[in-house]
């Protein structure tokens, strides 16, 4: 929180709580006097979207546990009955299941949005990995909460996932061992899998608060990427920023009640309505969409302990983004090359995505005539990806001439955002 | 006495002593208490109780496979056909991605001919007859796929025997890893036959 508080308790009872627990004043200065810069867009609506994301999935959830059974004999009929029996059971549900995907797709926003405009960089480096760790929660939680219908999906998917741990050298098998309890997935996992569904989006919440506690140390950034400088940068976040977020908030949660009411099955899969069989595993088995990049990078290597690995550096490489982009200038805005490069960095995530959801020997369409397979198409892609990360953003910094950036926010807002004509901008400033 | 062995001294002193023995003992009680809470996640003594399964050979037909499950774990149980194993016994080993046996009958380092993969490799229990031809005809493995665990597909794949869908492995009539991302052969179970019908896992 820049500046001293401006709260001021008015009647006597905040008084009397505010020299005891000052929490009015702390929600004060972080939601009200909030000082904002004065000109964010819409890609910074989605951190309020997602902490309603969040709400929503402890809430649908808690409701979800009082009927779920965890047990391999039961959690399958109970899901069922959750749908068919409980009074708006298939509701809640429904919620539940969209909501995650929902949760993912604003979470995917909000990290390119941070990509772009250089929100990952000094001062904020603590927010970028707090961040980062949030995402790493958010893909346990929805691994372990996917296992809990103990559909065919479920089952398999916790399969491959839990052996991944056996391509560790050593540790490997009393790794797979000690997760799974037994020698293979069964009763005892899935036990612990919802306990631990349970408690991470907990964890999540507490790692939300230090996030926004880190958020509101240095303040946001903000489309320029450059730093606030008077007063006349910013906006109180009342009622300017509430209103913004409120409204993004009602345009996201109408997409979401339409996937919930008119299509709450077509980002899942018809397999996991067959309840889980160890000795058969489905023709097809692919993860929930939002994980389809990591897999399809897993697939890309043909050694199973490297696939393993470059996998899990592709999110480790995202703690140390913000020391390996050399550029003094944040906001791709005013970075003509960068911009190009992270343009087809985010087509690059996509068609891994792809990539994953298809079987490695079938034909990119229309690479088909090259020979370009999806195997070949995955691979060519997660180069891509690591070579933005450790090869083009190293350099860029060294090679690319930024763009003239306006000397302040007031003043790009008062010009429509246009940079400041030649020789009005001062020269870059470390990490502007 | 000095005054270096007083605080103000700067010197080491029984102060010292005494924190760092504290606060030792305290990271070894620690440790200690951390400990259960990580060994409850491992298999617990009813799960680590080794069972047997037996298998009833008669009511399978040449060419014939069923998935049963042994210790939790689904394995394939195959009565192959006569081409079937010769095509498994022309292979160079040489040639193989995992030369090993991956047959707990045999040596950790024994190699993966078809021989040596196959129930000949079984004991025989004391008094039980059973002819060479039906032990080398079956085939006893691991169903899950050494890659990430999935239950490979029967008759699929470019070797006629097993495919696996997760990540496409392609696994030999002898339960060997041919083509694709698993790293070793499908493992086989200790067996015995414990009589002329009736193979024992475990
Ligand atoms: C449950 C998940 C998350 C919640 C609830 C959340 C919440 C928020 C909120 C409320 C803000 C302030 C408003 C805004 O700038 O949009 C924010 C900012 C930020 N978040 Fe998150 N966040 C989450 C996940 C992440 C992830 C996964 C990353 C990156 C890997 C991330 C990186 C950032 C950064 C860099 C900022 C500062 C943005 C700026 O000022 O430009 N967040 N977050
Ligand atoms: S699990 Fe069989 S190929 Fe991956």
């Amino acid at each position: 929180m820049s500046g001293p508080s401006t709260y001021e308790p008015k009647t006597g009872f905040t008084r009397w709580l505010d020299s005891r627990l000052p929490i009015v004043r702390l929600g004060w200065d972080s939601f009200v006097d909030y000082p904002t810069p004065r000109n964010l867009n819409y890609w910074y609506t989605f951190g309020g979207i997602l902490t309603v994301c969040l709400m929503i999935q402890i809430i649908t959830g808690i409701v979800l546990a009082m009927h779920y059974v965890p047990h391999i004999d039961y959690a399958f009929a109970s899901v069922q009955r959750i749908d068919r029996d409980v009074n708006f059971g298939w509701l809640i549900r429904s919620i539940h299941a969209v909501g995650a995907s929902m949760f993912f797709l604003a979470v995917y926003m909000h990290i390119f949005r941070g990509m772009y405009y250089g929100s990952y960089k000094a001062p904020r480096e603590i927010l970028w990995i707090l961040g980062v760790v949030i995402y790493l929660l958010m893909m346990a939680a929805a691994f372990l909460g996917y296992v809990l219908p103990w559909g065919q999906m479920s089952f398999w998917g916790a399969m491959v996932i839990t052996n991944l741990f056996g391509a560790l050298p050593l540790i490997g098998e009393p790794v797979t061992q000690w997760l799974w309890g037994g020698f293979s997935v069964g009763n005892e996992t899935l036990n612990r899998f919802f306990s631990l569904h349970y408690l991470i989006p907990f964890l999540i919440a507490g790692v939300v608060g230090l996030h926004i506690w880190a958020l509101h140390v240095p303040g946001n950034n903000n489309p320029t990427g450059i730093s606030v400088k008077t007063k006349a940068d910013t906006l109180p976040f009342h009622p300017y920023y509430t209103v913004k977020d409120g409204f993004a908030i009602v345009v996201f949660l109408i997409i979401f009640a339409g996937f919930v009411f008119y299509a709450p099955e077509v980002l899942g899969h018809a397999d996991n309505y067959i309840e889980a069989d160890p000795l058969v595993t489905p023709a097809m088995i692919v993860p929930e969409w939002y994980l389809l990049p990591f897999y399809a990078i897993l697939r890309a290597v043909p050694d199973k302990l490297g696939g393993v690995i470059l996998m899990f550096a592709a999110i480790g490489v995202l703690f140390i983004l913000p020391w390996l982009d050399t550029s003094k200038v944040r906001s791709m805005r005013y970075r003509p090359m960068a911009r190009w490069f992270f343009g087809f960095f985010v087509v690059a995530c996509l068609g891994l995505g792809w990539a994953g959801a298809e079987l490695p020997d079938t034909m990119v369409p229309g690479l088909g005539a090259l020979g370009v397979d999806f195997l070949l198409f995955g691979r060519v892609l997660t180069v891509y990806y690591f070579a933005y990360f450790l090869v083009i953003l190293p350099l860029l910094g060294f090679v690319e001439k930024p763009s003239p950036r306006p000397a302040s926010i007031e003043e790009s807002v008062l010009n429509g955002d246009k940079p400041a004509k030649a020789g009005a901008a001062p020269a870059a400033q470390p990490a502007e | 006495m000095t005054d270096e062995n007083t605080p103000e001294g700067g010197g080491e002193t029984r102060r010292d002593f005494i924190h760092i023995a504290a606060a030792s003992m305290a990271a070894i009680g620690g440790a200690a208490v951390i400990w259960p809470f990580i060994d409850q996640m491992n298999p617990a003594a009813d799960t680590l109780a080794l069972g047997t399964t037996d298998i009833a050979l008669g009511e399978l037909e040449e060419g014939q496979e069923v998935t049963i499950m042994f210790r939790s774990m689904p394995h394939f149980v195959r009565l192959r056909s006569a081409s079937e194993v010769e095509d498994a016994a022309n292979v160079q080993v040489s040639s193989l991605p995992d030369r090993l046996a991956r047959n707990r009958n045999l040596d950790d380092n024994a190699p993966a001919t078809d021989d040596n993969r196959s129930a000949l490799t079984a004991e025989i229990a004391d008094g039980v007859e059973i002819s060479d031809d039906l032990r080398r005809s079956l085939l006893v493995t691991s169903a899950s796929c050494t890659h990430l665990g999935c239950v490979p597909t029967e008759g699929a794949g470019e070797f006629g025997a097993w495919f696996c869908p997760c990540h496409g492995s392609h696994y030999d009539t002898s339960g060997r890893i041919r083509r694709g991302p698993a790293p070793e052969n499908l493992p086989i179970p200790p067996m015995t036959f414990i009589s002329a019908t009736t193979l024992r896992l475990g």
